[in-house]
């Protein structure tokens, strides 16, 4: 299948480790990527607030860009491309609007009428090439790593547009990162808003979400916040000084990109990931999931030690390990 | 032939956008058309009167009326007419209003399809024939499917008024959703002990014949004569011969089965007698939690039981019961609240429905009446209760108001103040709807009596803390997004068609709305009758409903089945396909299409021909359309009498 890659303006700016870190997973997957040539912004700049034919022009002249180049599905890292795009095709099955846009790009209407379908990036891993597969590729587990999947607000919602995943509480990410050998932590707030929109306007409301989220992460015992889209990464991680934690103040919460953890498990050179543009030190992370099997396997050490008596307890923590062990199985075999 | 048109102006509802004495002058040019008139209510008695006199004034052998549906009135100007002395189907009606002066405003194009549609009945007129119904005898007895609280009542004012009833339940007891009710609003009354006696009455009514752990299989005939087959579906305990002591459930050592009746708020023995109170009381064995049918060894309760009751190897059995009509109350089925994933979709042990939370306050519930958390067992300190869960919420294909949220939700808070006095209650509302009588004034004292607090306003979602939850939502009167810690959170879970109506409905060959409610004969005047005769609708399988109107429409079907029984026989509609024999050529399309079965073979004169059972047959006309020879013409529907009309339309 030829698909079409967008990678949109944040990954050439202030996501540029997430479109290296989603560039590198998809060839160490096999999954070719086409970029789409010559494309332009999606529309999501004022343009969706103002004016929807003209954002919806900007959209559209990115998805015929795809069509020509031959290509049946775009996917795109950025959830606010995801949003834009999909929504301008979603508009598109409206004759009016479709005549409209038709107008903007010199573009025959009937063209417009069978753009390619818009996925996000992690739909396309999670359904295209599928779990067992990545699970497969697997070549060093995230063993110990406890993660709090942070989907962002518009990957899944409005559900009519976006149809994917559970729209209040999806798991596709959690069960990616559960493939990888990481433990996912009950995670409440997976679709509430971190404040983006009042990025500029409002510092004290982005300071109360994106604080509310960190706190939420950090209460439920995670090591890490993995996102998918850039806004939301730069909120959590760039302005963990300012926001508002409840239960005092931190700064050790690294908020890593799927792709790069997705990497670091498939044994992507870690150059290629852009680990060092984070700028809560992911190393944090990787030493609490360390001390933490650490401290899993001494457990489990004095349990033998201590013998028949504590066989019961033993085996109960044995169960709890499960899902470690057979990671780090399915690791030794790859 | 002479015919009579009478054009109806209905007030101004077809006068003001149709020019009625302009219809009724073309109509006096239509052929065999001897007297035409424009009327202001047709269906008055001087409108009436008028056809009446104008009948024998004018000698007329047949009458058309331009007015309304013929849903409405056919009836009526049938009867007008035999009074006049003709029979009644040497009438036509043309529909003028609902076809036309409703839905139009082009009083020129109006006009000219009156004209069109009167021009039609007059030619189908013209080839009518009087046709006589015949009597058939009526069996008096009724089937009630369904033994809530709606069908019970249907049940024993039938069975008082001298009807034998067959009563199927398809759960093991009857008593519905009641049951499971601590108190009603808004008396707070205890609602097993005013339905109970209702329940034994049944039991021991000798009209009444109880099929419990039973389902409707299937259903055939018509009016007066319909024979319907009864799936009792295997209990495993011998019912003639358990006396409900409930030794077996004090020993059966399979203790983790699912407890339907508490819903699903604790476990309960794999040989169960829901409640204490229930009819009949007999236990029933869930074949799926039961040791001896899982793993093929245990035997306990054979062991156990005083009567030796018990039977593994009971099959289902299909018991035949022949009625006259039948009374449908089979109730609604609660909103799966798990749709709702922004209020933990199942994963919050303590974010439960309001009937869970019924249950919990039942003395005969799971908790003894204390009402406790399903994950700890700690007494709540703060519940919020949130409404329209279900209900009024486009996003889950739910529209409707289920009506009785509102007010079980204000006694849930009420009774929570009760058992816990130390206890803060919250409930999140869109709107309060208390129409009844004594119910907006239930609401106030939950308000101002028991201090419950009131937050109008939808919640966004609901996030674990530690072991409480925080409820975020919105208090719109405030404008003010809020946040209530809860140790307990109740969800107002909407009403939904019971499971399994639609298939139901088709049985029963009546109507149901896209939500699997079935549909009444008219939703104002007709509100138990269905469009099937001697199928009549109690309760909430109709629409959601509280108890009081769920009762009142108990007992409006029974008055409807008492009315249908009083006449000795029942008139069968001529309107039926008849057989020309010279013209069948015994092919038997006509027998295998038949939805009714109300064609057979007959042997004339060696040869063998399709003969129409007159009472079987409905009226459908998918024999004529399927008679390769036209030898089957539906009375008063002939192939000639149509094409008159499409001619009528096409060449005039």
């Amino acid at each position: 299948m030829n698909l079409a890659y967008y990678p949109g303006c944040s990954g050439l700016g202030t996501s540029r480790e997430y479109e290296r870190s989603t560039r590198a997973v998809c060839a160490a997957l096999g999954v070719a990527l086409t970029e789409i040539p010559d494309w332009s912004c999606c529309g999501s700049t004022p343009a969706h607030a103002l004016d929807h034919t003209l954002s919806g022009a900007l959209s559209a002249r990115n998805l015929v860009g795809a069509a020509r180049a031959g290509c049946e599905a775009v996917a795109t890292p950025c959830p606010s491309c995801l949003s834009n795009l999909k929504t301008a095709r979603h508009r598109m099955a409206d004759d009016g609007f479709r005549a409209a846009v038709g107008r903007l790009l010199d573009e025959p209407a009937d063209a417009l009428a069978t753009l390619p379908d818009v996925h996000s990036m992690l739909e396309m891993l999670v359904t295209r090439v599928g779990l067992d597969a990545i699970r497969a590729k697997v070549r060093r587990p995230l063993a110990g790593l406890r993660v709090a999947p942070y989907y962002g607000c518009i990957m899944t919602r409005p559900a009519d547009v976006m149809r994917f995943d559970d729209p209040e509480n999806p798991t596709s990410m959690d069960d990616l990162l559960t493939a990888l050998g990481a433990e996912v932590v009950p995670y409440p707030y997976k679709v509430e808003c971190c404040g983006a929109s009042y990025g500029v306007a409002r510092n004290d409301i982005v300071a109360r979400l994106s604080g509310r989220l960190l706190g939420a992460a950090r209460d439920a015992g995670a090591h890490a916040v993995v996102v998918a889209c850039p806004l939301c990464q730069m909120n959590l991680d760039l302005r963990q000084p300012q926001v508002t934690w409840p239960g005092g103040h931190a700064m050790d919460m690294p908020v890593f990109y799927f792709t790069q953890l997705l990497g670091r498990a498939l044994g992507v050179p870690e150059s290629e990931l852009g680990l060092e543009q984070l700028c809560v030190d992911p190393a944090i992370a990787f030493r609490r999931a360390e001390q933490a099997l650490a401290a899993r396997e001494a457990e489990k050490a004095a349990a033998v030690r201590s013998g028949k008596a504590t066989t019961v307890r033993a085996s109960a923590a044995a169960g709890q390990d499960g899902p470690d062990e057979a990671g780090r199985a399915e690791g030794g075999r790859a | 032939m002479r015919i009579g048109v009478f054009v109806c102006h209905c007030g101004s509802n077809i006068g003001g956008t149709v020019d009625v004495p302009g219809v009724a002058e073309v109509a006096r040019a239509y052929p065999d058309v001897v007297f035409a008139s424009d009327t202001m209510y047709a269906c008055s008695e001087p409108g009436q009167a008028a056809i009446v006199d104008a009948i024998r004034e004018h000698a007329l052998d047949g009458v058309v009326v331009a007015s309304c549906t013929p849903r409405m009135h056919e009836p009526t100007f049938r009867r007008t007419v035999e009074r006049a002395g003709l029979n009644r189907y040497m009438f036509e009606m043309a529909n003028i209003r609902e076809h036309v002066s409703w839905i139009g405003k082009d009083r020129e194009a109006n006009s000219n399809k009156a004209a069109e549609l009167v021009r039609m009945a007059v030619e189908k007129l013209r080839l009518n024939a009087p046709l006589y119904p015949k009597s058939f005898d009526v069996t008096k007895r009724v089937l009630v499917i369904g033994g809530g609280v709606a069908g019970i009542q249907a049940a024993l004012d039938c069975a008082d008024g001298g009807v034998e009833v067959v009563l199927v339940e398809r759960e093991s007891t009857i008593g519905g959703k009641m049951a499971k009710l601590d108190k009603t609003f808004p008396t707070v009354d205890c609602s097993s002990c005013i339905l109970g006696p209702k329940m034994v009455d049944v039991a021991q009514h000798p009209n009444i014949r109880l099929y419990a752990h039973a389902e409707v299989e299937s259903i055939s005939g018509y009016v007066g004569n319909f024979t319907v087959n009864i799936r009792r579906k295997a209990t495993y305990v011998d019912w003639d011969l358990c006396t409900g002591c409930g030794l077996c459930m004090e020993k059966c050592p399979s203790r983790k089965s699912p407890d339907a009746f508490n819903e699903h708020v604790g476990v309960t023995t794999a040989i169960n007698i829901p409640f204490p109170q229930a009819i009949p009381k007999k236990a029933i064995i869930d074949p799926t939690a039961c040791r001896q049918f899982v793993k093929g060894k245990c035997g306990v309760c054979a062991k156990m039981c005083p009567t030796g009751a018990i039977r593994y190897d009971m099959e289902d059995e299909i018991v035949v019961e022949d009625v006259g009509a039948i009374v449908t109350a089979t109730g609604y089925d609660l909103f799966d609240h798990t749709r709702y994933a922004e209020y933990g979709g199942g994963r919050y042990p303590d974010v439960i429905t309001s009937l869970q939370y019924e249950r919990l306050l039942s003395a005969s519930g799971p908790t003894g009446g204390h009402v406790r958390r399903p994950s700890d067992g700690r007494e709540p300190k703060t519940v919020v209760f949130i409404q329209c869960v279900g209900s009024r919420d486009r996003s889950v294909d739910r529209p409707y108001c289920s009506g009785f949220c509102c007010m079980y939700t204000a006694k849930q808070a009420v009774l929570t103040k009760d058992h816990i006095p130390d206890s803060r209650s919250y409930v999140f509302y869109m709107d309060i709807r208390a129409p009844g009588k004594m119910y907006e004034e239930f609401t106030r004292r939950a308000m101002e009596e028991y201090g419950v607090q009131y937050v109008r306003g939808r919640v966004s979602m609901i996030v674990p803390q530690g072991d409480t939850y925080l409820v975020r939502g919105v208090d719109t009167l405030m404008g003010e997004q809020v946040e209530v810690p809860a140790d307990l959170v109740v969800l107002a879970v909407g009403a939904e068609s019971s499971r399994g109506a639609p298939q139901l409905a088709e049985k029963l060959r009546i109507s149901y709305d896209n939500y699997g409610f079935f549909m009444e004969s008219h939703c104002k005047l007709r509100p138990v009758e269905t469009n099937t005769a001697g199928v009549y609708l109690a309760g909430s399988c109709q629409g959601p409903k509280d108890i009081p109107s769920s009762v009142a429409q108990g007992s409006a079907a029974a008055s409807k089945v008492l009315g249908l029984f009083a006449r000795g026989k029942l008139e069968s509609d001529p309107q039926i396909s008849q057989v020309d024999v010279r013209r069948c050529i015994g092919c038997g399309k006509c027998i295998t299409t038949c939805p009714y079965g109300a064609i057979e073979w007959m042997e004339l004169r060696g040869e063998t021909k399709a003969r129409v059972i007159e009472t079987v047959c409905q009226g459908c006309g998918i024999c004529t359309v399927t008679c390769p020879q036209g030898a089957i013409q539906l009375q008063h529907f002939t192939d000639n009498q149509i094409l008159a009309e499409v001619n009528a339309l096409c060449l005039s």
